[in-house]
């Protein structure tokens, strides 16, 4: 168990330089870092300095291992773009993003899991075959349709909610946040459907599945035998023993929310960190782009590692599995 | 022989081809489903139309000349205010047909696709087949790196590796080489999954009697990989790629609508998305409407066809 543990979070590790050292070799190699940094007029004087200054004359080993330490202390250097230090600049923009991928991910579990349950209990009726066509079509619209489509009903023809932006916002000092006014968590409505939808549609197939799986087996019929409701037999007895697949999906699919919410923030304009990342990519913002590489790889990283622990820790056939197979 | 006979013997084995074609199990399959039909249909409508572009648009969107200002923002179907011409499918804001964006917008969003899967099928096809021939070290390091990428969304693969191109790319090229950039960021970000089939199926076969008794004729490792191996392991591979073409064109969409794709002197369909979206406050739907039916008509044809295709070909992958 703890070889099985120390060997994964070695792993973890490993593919972390490995992402790190794309992200330097990024920093390093695309554009020279000078030519950016210097406007037009410069002196051979500023160049020598600057390079000095960033290290750039010192072995490639060594600046690497200056950036890792730097990135493993939140400094990612100096936007390009903005000028400003991108540990600033993505802090500002954090908060946004983990908002609308927290609701996102609430709607996508909640909703997932009800209807999940729904469309298993009643296979056969109509309403469960009406939500499992609608899923099936927005399954195949690609997430930046989905957005438009919400955009133009609810805010061209409806005129209910905002398309664009966070609404009024509270700043708490280390905090904005768009939960405290009703501007806020307007602005929140269709971003957070969006991004969450596919998650949702994921999950309510998963449950599904897994629930038919679990309700053919014998002790459902012995519940129903011994005259318990439906209700405990569903919720109790069924839904409980489906959640060990549903935690690890949904677990991995917290990264993809993150990851997605790129998508979402283009659309709605959502002043996070995705919507950073694509203007990064959209004017070369290398240290921008090697930041956000390197957060979003430490959180994959961290939430694979986490899942696999937990389903080793949850399930005990796989510890005797691997007990007996080394 | 004459040429008359040549081309006679060619009608033959060609009728020939056909004739077996239209016994096999694979074709009374394709006859038995609606859902094939249509989508290949569509699929077929589709891309020949795209490929067929110049012809059939009605006007060439990218000649400045044939354009007229005076005809932006007509409606469908309704004659313009100024210059009482008609277009079926509207106009945008400079006047151009949106029937004749599409097509060629679509032509660009095909090639982006086609080219892109082929390209990951290359790399990943041979990476796969190293991979599980020759094992070891080599096997290690191509695998790890296939379960990082595959770590991340492909997507955003995409992203990182069109933004670093770009950034290599001098500055007047940038819009001239987007549409080649954007083809090496979607391969590369798709490769894994061929690699990862193939090299499963390589590993099953290169322990069987006709690779060892190609090596025991003293036949290279290239030669038994490529000739012998690779056409038992291809079968999957087809079916991979017409799932990947149904994910290529909506990633190179998503990536063009995002700005970080086709640039607006060549718009592709989520080029064209990302334009019409800024019309969508003012009332001009049809500049964001039709092009995103069709990338959804498109995408979805080639979605349900490679599903079908899977379940036709290889019942053991669903």
């Amino acid at each position: 168990m703890l070889a099985y543990i120390i060997r994964r979070v070695a792993q973890s590790v490993l593919v972390l330089l490995v992402v790190g050292l794309v992200a330097f070799s990024m920093f390093r190699f695309v554009g020279d870092p000078i030519d950016n940094m210097l406007g037009q007029e410069r002196t051979q004087a500023d160049i020598d300095r600057l390079r000095i200054e960033l290290g750039l004359d010192r072995p490639f080993v060594v600046q690497y291992f200056k950036f890792l330490e730097g990135a493993v202390q939140g400094n990612f250097g100096v936007s390009y773009r903005q000028g400003r230090p991108v540990s600033v600049i993505i802090k500002e923009r954090a908060p946004a993003t983990l908002e609308l991928a927290a609701v996102s991910g609430f709607l996508a579990i909640s909703i997932g899991i009800a209807l999940g349950v729904f469309t298993a209990i009643r296979r056969d009726g109509w309403v469960s075959n009406v939500i499992m066509s609608v899923s099936l079509i927005g399954v195949s619209l690609p997430t930046f349709l989905i957005g438009i489509l919400l955009i133009y009903l609810f805010s061209v023809e409806l005129d209910m909610l905002p398309s664009f932006g966070r609404g009024e916002v509270v700043d708490l000092g280390w905090w904005t946040t768009g939960f405290l006014t009703a501007s806020g968590l307007k602005a929140l409505i269709l971003p957070s459907i969006t991004l969450g939808l596919y998650q949702m549609t994921l999950i309510m197939r998963l449950v599904r599945s897994e629930m038919l799986e679990v309700l053919r087996q014998d002790y459902i019929r012995f519940a129903r035998a011994r005259g318990l409701k439906e209700r405990a037999v569903n919720f109790r007895h069924a839904l409980k023993n489906t959640m060990v697949p549903v935690i690890t999906v949904t677990g991995l699919q917290l990264g993809a929310i993150i990851a997605f919410a790129i998508i979402t923030e283009t659309v709605f304009q959502w002043p996070g960190v995705g919507l950073l990342f694509i203007n990064a990519v959209q004017f070369v913002d290398i240290p921008v782009m090697a930041a956000y590489l390197m957060l979003i790889s430490v959180m994959f990283v961290g939430i694979n590692l986490i899942v696999d622990l937990l389903y080793f820790w949850v399930d005990p056939r796989l510890r005797a599995d691997r007990a007996g197979g080394h | 022989m004459s040429d008359i006979d040549v081309i006679e013997v060619a009608k033959a084995a060609e009728k020939g081809r056909w004739a077996r074609f239209s016994e096999s199990d694979f074709y009374w399959k394709f006859r038995g489903s609606p859902v094939a039909m249509v989508s290949f249909a569509v699929t077929a409508v589709l891309v020949l139309s795209a490929l067929f572009a110049p012809l059939i648009a009605p006007y060439n969107p990218f000649d400045p000349g044939s354009l007229n200002l005076m005809n932006g923002f007509s409606a469908p179907g309704v004659p313009n205010a100024f210059t009482g011409e008609t277009f079926a499918l509207g106009t945008d804001d400079q006047g151009r047909d949106v029937f004749s964006t599409i097509l060629y917008g679509m032509r660009i969003s095909l090639f982006v696709g086609f080219a892109a899967v082929t390209f990951a099928l290359v790399l990943g096809v041979t990476l796969g087949l190293i991979a599980g021939y020759v094992g070891g070290w080599t096997e290690t390091i191509i695998m790890r790196v296939a379960d990082v990428q595959l770590t991340f969304p492909s997507i955003l693969v995409a992203m990182l590796i069109f933004g670093v191109a770009k950034g290599f790319t001098p500055v007047e090229y940038r819009d001239q080489m987007a549409i080649w950039v954007l083809i090496i960021a979607i391969g590369l970000s798709d490769w894994v999954q061929f690699a990862r089939v193939v090299r499963g199926a390589t590993l099953v076969e290169r322990n069987k009697e006709y690779v060892q008794a190609a090596r025991l004729i003293g036949r290279t490792s290239p030669a038994i990989m490529l000739r012998h191996i690779l056409p038992n392991v291809l079968s999957p591979v087809l079916v991979i790629a017409t799932i990947s073409l149904a994910l290529a064109i909506i990633a190179e969409a998503t990536l063009s609508f995002l700005g970080v794709g086709a640039p607006p002197t060549q718009p592709s369909l989520g080029t064209l998305i990302r334009i019409g979206q800024g019309f969508l406050f003012s009332g001009e739907w049809w500049i964001l409407f039709f092009p995103a039916m069709t990338l959804l008509t498109l995408a979805l044809a080639v979605n349900l066809l490679g599903d079908w295709l899977r379940d036709a070909l290889n019942p053991r992958l669903k």
